[in-house]
């Protein structure tokens, strides 16, 4: 058994910052575990630019972003494990890792920060009907294979879903020599960022059809063509506009979805709005001891963020295991680990714990989710941070928090959209009172769709 | 040379069918189209080991599905394929369904199904919490269960393999003649394939879906083999236990209806649609299908949660116009055997027909003499994620590519796929390589793992990357090599 203060699992943007954070605020036994053979995460197939500009008031390529942190974890000496797999995680902080010289390794942490990241949707999840040839990817392999291994994987290309790795790989296909015929959307609105639909899209004339969905697949071996049709207000597609596009490859990019296997398996809750971790401002999830941040717990769309929230989820584990050896315990020691059944209602109870010590923020009226679920009755000196994001398009927008029925904070805004993650802090006097609120509601006023 | 028999078709009928006839000193291949095994009507089925009380008593069909269902537990045993008896129940929702029911237990008992017993809605429910509380009874087949198909036939197909039997790929047969032997002065048949000409004394039709094709080949149409086409639904593995055991619907005359079932990898499948179709390759889902599939499977399971469908696919059965398993040597010309029409209990009956098939070639004359050195035995590729934790250690330490996780969603090391691609019958493409692993099959369908296996393949066939197929000839993976990016 490996004995370690803090354990990273993911050696992506937002565990090197958490890892970085922790070891600023003085913890010295940190481990990473990362599975891929070199840290950075996913960033290191982002060859474009346009990273940074909010955390280092620069543009960076992905790498480039990455590096920075790579290159403190390294002078600081935080020790990581790379090509490294963690196959299980129980809620008392034991993980079970493997790779090729350790073998299989057990490590006990007195905090963990999880920061697997998140993983594409795929053509399962859409139900796109025909037939199974090669050449559709999710537009995260495709880059892959295009970016790290040099390999062109199609010639004729249909893009559906325009989130934003989908818009990248547009433009990145299109400069290796491939035609990108064109980006099916399925909502009248992008899911993918402005600056992106204008860099990727129009600046190289490919089309973006919003409302439009890919209904059939043709082919045997390779793909040959697919069907495309506009959809109604209900997003079923309309018959008659279909359409028979020639094409050898299918680029799937129709959303993130958090990895949270892990996390499930330690009986930490999850919020079904974000399919992440429900956690507290601290980016401690309602198991003790187990903090989460970064995609893992909602898809951010620009890492300056991840990289923010992952300094909190840090600082804070940091905090936790200081207070843990000043009482001089041993956090979790007490307990045992369960059976998946038990597991399942641990979490029911870990939950009724965040909630009994914190308020609940809610997501109404036009707000899909808020980020974090629980804050907690105490001080907060530096304020009180939430992120959310919006349900549709909305121009000229008031968003509002109110404490109960009492309306605490609320700002304007030209033009809301899903793809942009909203963020704002309410400062620590208006927080002054919280302890009276049941909750905390964030919701759209005055929406003028 | 000539074979003493030729099996047309590496399906798991085929398969059975070649590992049979492994057991005697005897020169057999078998011949596959496509570049794999198990690729038709095999590949995509419900994966159920029936019980046996729905195929009509005194037909084929029931005899060697009892027969069959019997032979699973040591034939999976034997080849390392997961099986698992885990029940079945027959839900009928009115007082009709209720006397089909009635009929499928007489049925069942004159087919000799042991255990079946009738279940009233309380004890339907009880055991199935999940069920629609609409249903008014049920009929429960203890020895029904579940394997998975193309295991099932891999494991057939690798064990002939080891004990002698040549397999050929990539091999369709183009026509089928007659000649005088050279060798031993009778007549032999004489195969044109993809891969010159084979010769055999004896001829076995496992052609599925092409039996008919085949079997033209050589004699007059005496039956005709339509594909019938059904559509699948596959959940997540968070859903695996919302049944444990499988849940048909009251059957009609197009087929068992749609079922839901646990998988033996623990997923939930439900399905098949049933339509019958023309094109023996279409095998193309459709929004109208996989929407008859939530809806009907909805009847049975009310709550199914189809957010968390992963995938979808079709199969195609076998459908004779006979009604019964056509197993019989040519009337018309000597030493040749069809074995044809092996819709559902196909599967389930695999092994009885290994059996059954070779004794009418017995009877035709093909001479069974026992090897002394058959090994029964295949040694499956190992399964990491379900060994315990020691084992891992000791798996890493003797060979430290099982320490490296290639597809993380089923925890499919690169031990695991390298043994996919050396071993007998090995992969030779992405599909291959999932089918005998799973590797791609979880959640993420292959997101991860793709370029990773690819990789591999490729190290391990040398071949260039953008050789790599999907599932063989045409269905590369990739269209060209760039200049190296770092």
């Amino acid at each position: 058994m490996l004995n370690v203060d803090l354990a990273v699992i993911g050696g992506g943007p937002a565990g090197l910052a958490a890892a970085l954070e922790a070891r600023k605020n003085g913890i010295e036994k940190v481990l990473i575990l990362e599975r891929d053979k070199e840290l950075g995460g996913i960033l290191q197939q982002c060859i474009h630019n346009g990273f940074g500009l909010h955390y280092f008031g620069e543009e960076l390529t992905g790498p480039e972003y990455a590096e920075r942190f790579v290159e403190q974890v390294e002078e600081q000496g935080i020790p990581y494990k790379c090509d490294t797999m963690v196959l299980h995680l129980s809620r008392d902080r034991t993980i079970t890792a493997i790779n090729r010289t350790d073998g299989l390794m057990k490590i006990k942490a007195k905090a963990v920060v999880l920061a697997m990241g998140c993983r594409e949707r795929t053509r399962g999840a859409l139900n796109i009907p025909g037939s199974r040839p090669a050449g559709i990817y999710t537009a995260g392999t495709a880059q892959r294979f295009v970016n790290m291994d040099g390999y062109l994987p199609g010639r004729k290309v249909v893009i559906l879903g325009s989130g934003d790795i989908g818009l990248i790989m547009a433009r990145r296909l299109t400069l290796e020599g491939a035609e990108v015929r064109m980006v099916c959307e399925l909502l009248p609105y992008s899911g993918g960022l402005n600056r992106n639909i204008v860099q990727c899209l129009e600046d190289y004339q490919i089309p973006l059809k919003l409302s439009h969905t890919v209904t059939n697949i043709f082919g045997k071996e390779r793909l040959e063509g697919v069907t495309v049709a506009q959809v109604d207000s209900s997003r079923q597609p309309i018959r008659e506009t279909e359409e028979y596009v020639p094409c050898d490859t299918l680029l799937l990019s129709v959303g993130l979805i958090p990895e949270n296997e892990l996390s499930r398996e330690a009986g930490v809750p999850l919020d079904r709005l974000t399919s992440g971790p429900i956690v507290k401002e601290t980016m401690e999830t309602c198991v003790e001891g187990i903090f989460a941040c970064g995609n893992v717990v909602h898809v951010h769309d620009l890492v300056d963020f991840v990289t923010r929230e992952s300094i909190t989820a840090g600082r804070c584990a940091a905090e936790y295991i200081r207070k843990q050896k000043d009482a001089g315990s041993v956090p979790g020691e007490d307990r045992k680990t369960g059976g998946s059944a038990q597991d399942q209602n641990k979490d029911v109870a870990a939950e009724a714990g965040c909630q009994s010590d914190g308020i609940q923020t809610v997501a109404s009226d036009g707000i899909k989710y808020v980020v974090p679920q629980y804050a907690g009755r105490g001080e907060h000196p530096e304020g009180l941070k939430l992120f959310f994001r919006v349900d549709g398009i909305y121009r000229n927008v008031r968003i509002a928090v109110q404490c109960d029925d009492h309306e605490i904070y609320s700002v304007r805004k030209r033009k809301v959209a899903p793809g942009e993650m909203e963020t704002l802090t309410l400062k620590p006097e208006l927080l002054g009172d919280l302890n009276t609120c049941s909750e905390l509601r964030v919701e759209l006023v005055s929406q003028d769709k | 040379m000539v074979y003493d028999a030729a099996v047309i078709g590496a399906g798991v009928t085929g398969a059975f069918i070649a590992r049979e006839l492994s057991r005697y000193q005897l020169n057999v291949c078998l011949l596959e189209k496509e570049e794999d095994v198990a690729m038709g009507t095999t590949k995509a089925n419900s994966a159920i080991v029936h019980a046996g009380y729905d195929a009509k008593h005194g037909t084929l069909k029931s005899l060697l599905n009892v027969r069959g269902n019997a032979l699973m537990e040591q034939v999976t045993r034997e080849l390392g394929v997961p099986f698992k008896r885990i029940g079945s129940l027959v839900l009928a929702f009115n007082e009709e369904d209720r006397s089909v029911l009635e009929q499928l237990y007489q049925n069942g008992i004159q087919n000799k199904v042991p255990g079946l017993r009738l279940l009233n809605a309380k004890e339907t429910v009880a055991m199935e919490p999940n069920v629609s509380h609409r249903v008014v009874g049920s009929l429960y087949a203890p020895t029904a269960g579940i394997t998975c198909p193309y295991e099932l036939a891999l494991g057939a197909v690798e064990n002939a393999v080891q004990n002698g039997v040549d397999l050929k790929r990539d091999c369709r047969v183009l026509d089928i003649r007659k000649e005088k032997s050279m060798e031993k002065g009778q007549e032999n048949f004489v195969l044109t394939t993809e891969q010159g000409e084979i010769r055999a004394s004896y001829v076995v039709n496992a052609a599925g879906v092409y039996g008919e094709i085949v079997s033209e080949m050589v004699q007059e149409r005496s039956f005709t083999i339509h594909p019938r086409k059904g559509e699948y639904l596959l959940l997540d593995k968070s859903q695996g236990n919302l049944v444990h055991s499988v849940i048909f619907q009251t059957p009609t005359k197009m087929g068992k209806g749609v079922l839901v079932t646990p998988t033996v990898d623990g997923n939930l499948l439900t399905g098949p649609t049933s339509l019958d179709v023309s094109e023996k390759d279409d095998v193309g889902t459709t929004a109208e299908g996989l929407e008859k599939v939530r809806k009907e499977a909805g009847k049975s399971v009310p709550e199914l949660p189809f957010r968390d469908v992963i995938t979808s696919f079709v199969g195609l059965r076998a459908t004779p116009d006979t009604g019964d398993f056509i197993i019989e040597a040519s009337g018309t010309v000597k030493g040749f055997l069809n074995v044809v029409g092996i819709e559902s209990p196909g599967l389930t009956a695999a092994p009885a027909i290994g059996e059954y098939a070779v004794d009418l070639l017995k009877k035709e004359g093909l001479p069974l003499v026992p090897r002394g050195d058959f090994q029964s035995v295949r040694k499956p590729i190992v399964r990491f994620r379900e060994q315990t934790d020691e084992e891992k250690q000791r798996l890493i330490r003797e060979n430290p590519l099982y320490g490296n996780v290639i597809c993380r969603c089923e925890t499919i090391t690169e031990g695991e796929i390298v043994d996919s691609i050396r071993r007998p019958a090995g992969a030779r493409s992405l599909d291959g390589v999932k089918r005998r692993t799973r590797a791609g099959m979880g959640r993420c369908q292959g997101g991860f793992c793709t370029p990773r296996v690819a990789a591999i393949l490729a190290r391990e066939l040398r071949i260039p990357e953008e050789k790599v197929t999907k599932k063989g000839k045409g269905s590369e993976l990739l269209v060209e090599k760039r200049g190296s990016s770092c």
